[in-house]
């Protein structure tokens, strides 16, 4: 018994260590985004606003930013809008070719994101897209589909289809079940899919470094900030982006019930 | 007249092609920036009509050198990938609900993060003068800083960071899926608690081992990003040579030929680590 004690502290303190591990990187931008220093330098020696005001006031990191939304809100409406009615047709089709479109539909996360982005590139380049940002986001869109269809697909199997039979039977039209009486009670899969498709777009950068060209999304920006001076307005942009995240992911778990972690848990 | 078996199957059909009006857009898309895109790609490789750009990427020393090195740092992150996060996996399979909680935050917060913003606060964090290292000679640990940046040890950490959570979920679900009553059931038999882990827990939760270090080696052996930032140019990897082809050289047709080696590489090892479980599972 007491032997069992011992070997669970350990085990407690293992993944604590690993929570740790993995929490760090995100702690340590805070206080080096309020350093007082003109460069990077830890500990800060002070406190000061600087890097925010330097973020704020720079116009080429504000349109980046407004491009970066931008395109990750396109990304989200069309891999939602494509997205949702794909999943139905994947979870409820009996047609025997519904296998390989499946394996098509999650093939984007396997096929390594550099081989789209040069592929993109070449067939971009030659339509004359480079640089428009709905160019990027419909290539997001491709990435973003697979999150969409494995977190809609879960909330699906879950759904007692007698419902729609019997709202059919009281006479509901099928555009009027499906929009009053399922996607309802799909919510949480899709404010999670939605939030997914938002957040993968928003951070993505190997299809946007080659996509974007001189108007740059927020992470090419920073991209580039980092291979040429590392001073500490990035460390500022992503405490902003930390907290986008945190933010957002309090929102799905408080309006998506948790359709985040179960479907993970799957 | 119609019998009602005719109308079932005349309503069946009505149904599937609704369904299948419904997936018209989202497969277009797919077809039209994705699939064909990607195979004209790979079709680059084989336009002058020979295997040149191929027997280049195979058997030229210096590309071949670079293929192996990346299979060996995927092979490396998913071998501490595994370590690191069956213990976590397991300590979750067995907290609180507060202890969940934790954990969901700690893994869930850093998978969300941009790997953009992790990479630069490894950057802050490994450096010669970095964090780590500061903290390590204050500690009285070591004497001269540790080499943990711009190297194959920079690389792992940074890689072990981002992918750990693909390894922990599936590991985690596959925990949760077993019934508590058997390893009680074992033990309550007699045996001690490690044989009972060994022998019950661990064989069921092969299914979640095994998906997870099938996404992590392939998504490990397409990295770009972190190989190129925390590597300093020491550690290359296939991703990074084929955009120096596409975007130094121009040389489209051996981007292509390395393209598709990188491809068919990572589909193998995706249906083999599919194969072994599937095995494992009924052996």
């Amino acid at each position: 018994m007491r032997r069992r004690r011992v070997s669970q502290i350990l085990l407690g303190l293992f993944a604590g260590l690993v929570f740790l591990f993995l929490l760090l990187p995100l702690a340590v931008v805070f206080p080096i985004s309020l350093s007082s220093a003109s460069y990077l330098q830890f500990p800060p020696p002070g406190f000061s606003w600087q890097w925010y005001q330097r973020y704020l006031d720079d116009p080429s990191w504000i349109d980046a930013t407004i491009r970066s939304v931008k395109v990750a809100s396109l990304c989200t409406v069309l891999a939602m809008g494509l997205g949702v009615p794909l999943t139905f047709f994947l979870v409820r089709s009996r047609l025997p070719g519904v296998r390989v479109l499946d394996r098509l539909a999650a093939a984007p996360i396997i096929v390594p994101t550099i081989i789209l982005s040069i592929a993109l590139y070449g067939v971009f380049a030659r339509l004359q897209l480079i640089g428009e940002w709905y160019g990027v986001a419909v290539a997001h869109t491709v990435l973003a589909l697979p999150f969409v269809v494995i977190l809609v697909s879960a909330g699906l199997r879950g759904f007692d289809e007698a419902q729609e039979q019997a709202a059919a039977g009281l006479g509901a039209s099928w555009p009027a079940i499906i929009w009053r009486v399922t996607l309802p009670q799909l919510r949480p899969s899709l404010v999670s899919a939605a939030f997914l498709s938002f957040i993968s777009s928003f951070d993505e950068l190997v299809l946007a470094m080659f996509l974007s060209g001189a108007s740059m999304t927020l992470p090419k920006k920073m991209f580039d900030n980092i291979m040429m001076e590392i001073d500490p307005t990035i460390a500022a942009v992503s405490v902003l982006q930390i907290l986008l995240v945190a933010v957002a992911l309090g929102l799905t778990s408080l309006f998506g019930r948790g359709a985040l972690t179960t479907t993970i848990t799957r | 007249m119609s019998s009602p078996g005719d109308s079932r199957r005349t309503t069946a059909r009505r149904r599937e092609t609704a369904l299948f009006l419904l997936a018209v857009p989202a497969l277009l898309l797919l077809g039209i920036i994705f699939a064909w895109p990607v195979l004209r790609l790979l079709a680059m490789s084989v336009e002058d009509g020979t295997l040149a750009n191929f027997e280049k990427a195979t058997l030229d020393e210096l590309y071949l050198y670079v293929l192996f090195d990346s299979v060996k740092i995927a092979a490396m992150v998913m071998a501490i990938c595994l370590l690191v996060a069956y213990p976590v996996a397991f300590w979750l399979s067995r907290a609180g609900r507060w202890g969940v909680a934790l954990g969901m935050f700690a893994l869930l917060l850093p998978f969300w993060t941009s790997v953009l913003v992790r990479t630069y606060a490894w950057l802050v964090l490994l450096g010669r003068n970095g964090v780590v290292n500061r903290w390590l000679r204050d500690a009285g640990l070591i004497d001269a800083p540790l080499p943990l940046l711009h190297n194959t040890s920079g690389v792992l950490i940074g890689m072990v960071h981002v992918l750990l959570p693909y390894m922990v979920f599936p590991i985690y679900a596959s925990l949760l899926r077993i019934d508590p009553d058997l390893s009680r059931a074992a033990e309550g038999l007699g045996a001690p608690a490690w044989r009972s882990f060994l022998r019950v827990t661990f064989p069921l939760s092969l299914p979640g081992v095994s998906a997870g270090c099938a996404l992590v080696f392939v998504l490990s052996l397409g990295f770009f990003i972190t190989p190129a930032l925390l590597g300093g140019g020491r550690v290359i990897m296939v991703s990074m040579l084929i955009e120096q082809q596409v975007r130094e050289f121009l040389d489209w047709p051996f981007a292509a030929a390395l393209s598709t080696v990188l491809l068919v590489a990572t589909l193998a090892i995706y249906a083999l680590i599919g194969r072994i479980t599937r095995g494992a599972r009924h052996a």
